[in-house]
């Protein structure tokens, strides 16, 4: 780690950024101040960036890294367009106090919207330097170069400025959104597989998690949360926990209740020795029938996600209809690390250290549970372990505020698995119906789609105010999910000339919901893309030719064909004449999709085993075709996509929250099962540059086209079509015994 | 409390904990060591993963007392980003790390097996780690880092 990272990590407990070289004076904080006297205003170019004298660059990112790389990747952005070497560049991310607000880290956006802001940020820095160098070398601006920091005089660069000399008091500036941007043929940062930053810290323990983050005398606490879903507290006795050595005390308001020792180890045996009654709690719905109850629920609105022709007449001419329900079940995120924050609340003053994916909504979100002003709290991001979503990152931060602010001294809380798995937000379900109808020759020439999908509280680019456990238990009810934009490629993208896509938004799910990778289209693109797998059987084509057949897209074709060239694909209709005899048969499957029908392009083929005698499904290859437009670490972009495909087939083929009426279930590892190094395939990529274009996001778009493409080469290994995610031995069995007969 | 010593990457350490207190949570908070990672408590995933006496335990569900006078080796014991170990080289060299949560416990599990398999196949190497669980899918990469480290002694 390099040291001014060490140091601002270090001096970020006493909430003071300096610099260790060449300071600004206003980077600098007043004593006292919760924040220090930093513009964090994102019009204002002193936001974004400062220079010290030695040349150093720090950069404010108001996205933080989620443990994908973008703290490598945005600092690339950074140092291409201001000319300076990699190494220069710092990046501070999501600290409240000292860096802009660029909404919530997620949605695929810190790339296309992060990454964009920053680069307009420094291109004006750049733009405003060259012209403090030319007054003070006595150029015009044309005459001037920059190498390393340095401004030079073209063809005398013995006259020189460095950045460090003309930065001065800073910039005073706003950020022109008009500064001309370097064009790509010129690019020597950006597109290069730099190593990542963070990755040496990580694979020697020097790393600082927001779980290793310590105070002078923190104490730590743990939560009590009702096993029973829903139940509030009736009566609390603590005797058992006071008589823990290292309790401290117990911290309850309303239904929150928590227990803190001097000691991690203090802390869970007072947790667990605390004595609770719960009332009664809310039941949930049969696990069983959840679908049908789901597609029952009262629906908030209905809207037309996309329309085109007259779908319904198309339908009644078609010479072949075919329909098609599908579904997506209960997931979590399931993060390796249970939730952590750690807090301190010194003179009125707030200041939670955590792992967030929202810090600046998570500063108001603070203020209305704690009554104290926005501008008295500060969150400082720390990483987390990846979170996917919304996991328990926010709740834990919530919790750690709530006890600093009863205890008055600094506090570390940590969730158990148990509250990660079973109690963080979960992805709601999902069920979605199809009826297409073809022609004589084999063409879609109507698409009509249902989508029952949860109602989202989500206004982009506005500050959340999700229903934090802490809040609810202290009787703040907030509205019920934060799930993201799931309408999201719920329209299909081919072209086909009569369409009716609507999303019925229902209005309650049964449990406290949030966005979880790719929400709405991981689920929308496995149930498109695998009744177009059913619409390219009824027309007797091969999935992938008939995919490509109704495209109009060059760029969506390339992805098509280098997956298909990765994986070999032997064009064919209909079920695998070379499955096998055996219990094991074997298939391909393909699946397409443009992440929102506008950015991203990727393709899937699949190749599986499926065990006719025991229904397990094994993922032996992906291939992938990606397109993100101008990568700017292509090695980054990698390691997303292998993750979120392998991410993805356990997703697919194991992971379902389990409950009954009373408690959810899946409590740990062995509830909540995730594949293993045994169970997952070898993925290969073909990445294709476009550099020059718009750098789309990365992290998501793979995760999409896993489920239908696993489920296409099911029905190509066995004839039988999997339409329920995840896809478990017993659906699996299901399906074969509902197949028709093999020929 | 009880006054506990032990021997913690070659140093001999005393330290006042409860006797029944696991092992991860007097590395982490009482010397400072936080390589090993709390997941589950329950040793179902292997992010705490140290060496006792060579061998990769998942230090969440010893209790310190257990291990008094023996050799534990932490990831920081391994190497230091100015002094890698091989393996953690070959994780920097593979960039097999996505959030890097669990990869405390794929580096200790994977340096106890090239202890004993210097040669691992792929699919030994899968064997080896499968009770070590990856959230973000870094599988492919962790798997070529071994086989780099491997490769490499």
């Amino acid at each position: 780690m390099r040291d001014d990272r060490r140091h601002f990590l270090k001096t970020a407990g006493a909430l003071v950024v300096s610099f260790s070289t060449g300071a600004t004076a206003w980077a600098r904080s007043a004593p006292g101040a919760i924040t220090p006297s930093k513009t964090v205003n994102k019009e204002a170019l002193d936001a974004w960036l400062a220079i010290g004298r030695d040349n150093s660059i720090t950069v404010y990112s108001g996205k933080v890294d989620l443990g994908t790389g973008t703290r490598t990747a945005l600092a690339q952005i950074a140092a291409e367009e201001l000319d300076v070497a990699f190494d220069r560049v710092e990046m501070v991310m999501g600290d409240t106090g000292t860096t802009p607000d660029q909404w919530l880290t997620g949605a695929n956006l810190t790339i296309a919207q992060g990454g964009s802001e920053l680069r307009r940020a420094a291109a004006s820095a750049r733009a405003a330097l060259i012209e403090r160098a030319a007054q003070r070398l006595g150029a015009a601006p044309a005459d001037l170069m920059v190498d390393d920091g340095v401004v030079r005089v073209k063809g005398d660069p013995s006259r020189h400025a460095s950045y460090g000399e003309l930065i001065e008091r800073g910039f005073e500036i706003k950020v022109d959104s008009k500064a001309a941007l370097k064009k790509a043929a010129d690019y020597r940062i950006v597109g290069r597989n730099i190593p990542r930053v963070d990755i040496p810290g990580k694979v020697t323990g020097e790393w600082t998690y927001v779980h290793d983050f310590r105070l002078p005398g923190m104490l730590h606490a743990r939560v009590i949360r009702s096993p029973i879903f829903g139940a509030r507290v009736s009566s609390v006795d603590d005797r058992g926990a006071r008589a823990v050595a290292g309790f401290v005390q117990t911290v309850r308001k309303g239904d929150f209740l928590a227990v803190v020792a001097k000691t991690e180890w203090a802390a869970i045996k007072a947790s667990r020795a605390i004595g609770v009654q719960w009332g009664e709690g809310t039941r949930l719905p049969d696990k069983g029938t959840v679908f049908q109850t789901w597609r029952a629920r009262p629906v908030a609105k209905t809207e037309a996600t996309q329309k085109a022709g007259d779908a319904p007449a198309a339908l009644a001419q078609a010479v072949r209809r075919v329909k098609a329900s599908y579904e997506f079940s209960v997931q979590t995120h399931a993060s390796l690390g249970p939730s952590c924050a750690v807090a301190q609340f010194k003179e009125g003053q707030l200041t939670v250290w955590s792992a967030s994916q929202a810090t600046h909504s998570m500063q108001t979100e603070l203020a209305g549970i704690t009554g104290l002003p926005p501008a008295s709290i500060r969150l400082v991001y720390l990483e987390g372990a990846g979170c996917y979503g919304r996991n328990g990152h926010e709740d834990a931060t919530a919790d750690a505020a709530v006890i600093a602010q009863a205890i008055g001294k600094p506090v570390r809380v940590q969730w158990m698995r148990e509250d990660e798995t079973a109690r963080a937000p979960k992805s709601p379900p999902r069920a979605m119906d199809f009826e297409a109808g073809l022609d004589a020759q084999g063409n879609v020439i109507a698409w009509n789609a249902d989508f029952w999908i949860a109602l989202n509280h989500i206004v982009a680019f506005k500050p959340l105010d999700f229903p934090l456990l802490a809040a609810t238990e202290m009787g703040q009810p907030k509205p019920g999910n934060w799930v993201g934009f799931l309408f999201q490629n719920a329209g299909m993208g081919y072209t086909v000339p009569n369409i009716r896509v609507e999303t019925h938004h229902v209005a309650e799910t049964f449990f406290r919901s949030a966005h979880l990778r790719s929400p709405g289209r991981i689920e929308n693109s496995f149930a498109n893309e695998g009744f177009m797998d059913e619409l390219a059987h009824a027309a007797g084509a091969d999935p992938a030719e008939f995919r490509l057949r109704n495209l109009k897209d060059a760029r969506a074709e390339a992805v098509i064909r280098a997956a298909m060239k990765l994986a070999g694909w032997q064009t064919r209709v209909g079920i695998n004449p070379a499955a096998g005899s055996g219990s094991v048969v074997r298939g391909r499957g393909i699946s397409y999709t443009r992440y929102n029908n506008a950015i991203t392009y990727v393709a899937a083929v699949a190749e599986v085993e499926v065990n006719r005698d025991s229904g397990a499904v094994r993922v032996t290859r992906l291939c992938i075709g990606h397109d993100c437009g101008q990568m700017i670490n292509p090695d980054g972009v990698a390691n997303q996509v292998q993750g979120g495909a392998l991410q993805t087939v356990s997703r697919t083929l194991m992971e379902e929250v389990q409950w009954t009426p009373e408690r959810v279930t899946s409590v740990d590892w062995v509830t909540y099962p995730i594949a293993r190094f045994t169970d997952l395939p070898k993925v290969d990529i073909e990445l294709i540059d476009r550099p020059g274009e718009p750098a789309w996001g990365v992290g998501e778009p793979t995760a999409v086209v896993i489920p239908g493409a696993i489920a296409n080469a099911i029905f190509d290994a066995t004839g039988a079509r999997l339409r329920s995610v995840p896809f478990t031995p017993e659906k699996v069995k299901a399906a074969l015994a509902a197949a028709p007969a093999r020929a | 409390m009880a006054r506990i010593t032990l021997r913690v990457n070659g140093a001999t350490q005393s330290v006042d904990a409860d006797p029944d207190t696991p092992l991860l949570y007097v590395l982490r908070d009482d010397l400072g060591l936080h390589g090993p990672k709390f997941g589950c408590g329950l040793g179902q995933c292997g992010a705490c993963t140290v060496h006792l006496e060579g061998e990769a335990v998942r230090s969440c569900s010893v209790p310190v007392s257990a291990v008094a006078g023996k050799k534990v080796t932490t990831l920081e014991g391994l190497g230091s980003t100015a002094k890698p170990h091989p393996l953690q080289q070959a994780f920097i060299d593979e960039q097999a790390v996505q959030c890097g949560y669990c990869i405390n416990g794929m580096i200790m599990t994977s340096a106890a097996l090239l202890r004993k398999n210097g040669k691992p196949s792929e699919e030994q190497i899968r064997a080896a780690l499968a009770g070590n669980l990856c959230r973000c899918g870094t599988h492919q990469r962790i798997t070529a880092a071994v086989r780099r480290a491997a490769l490499a002694a």
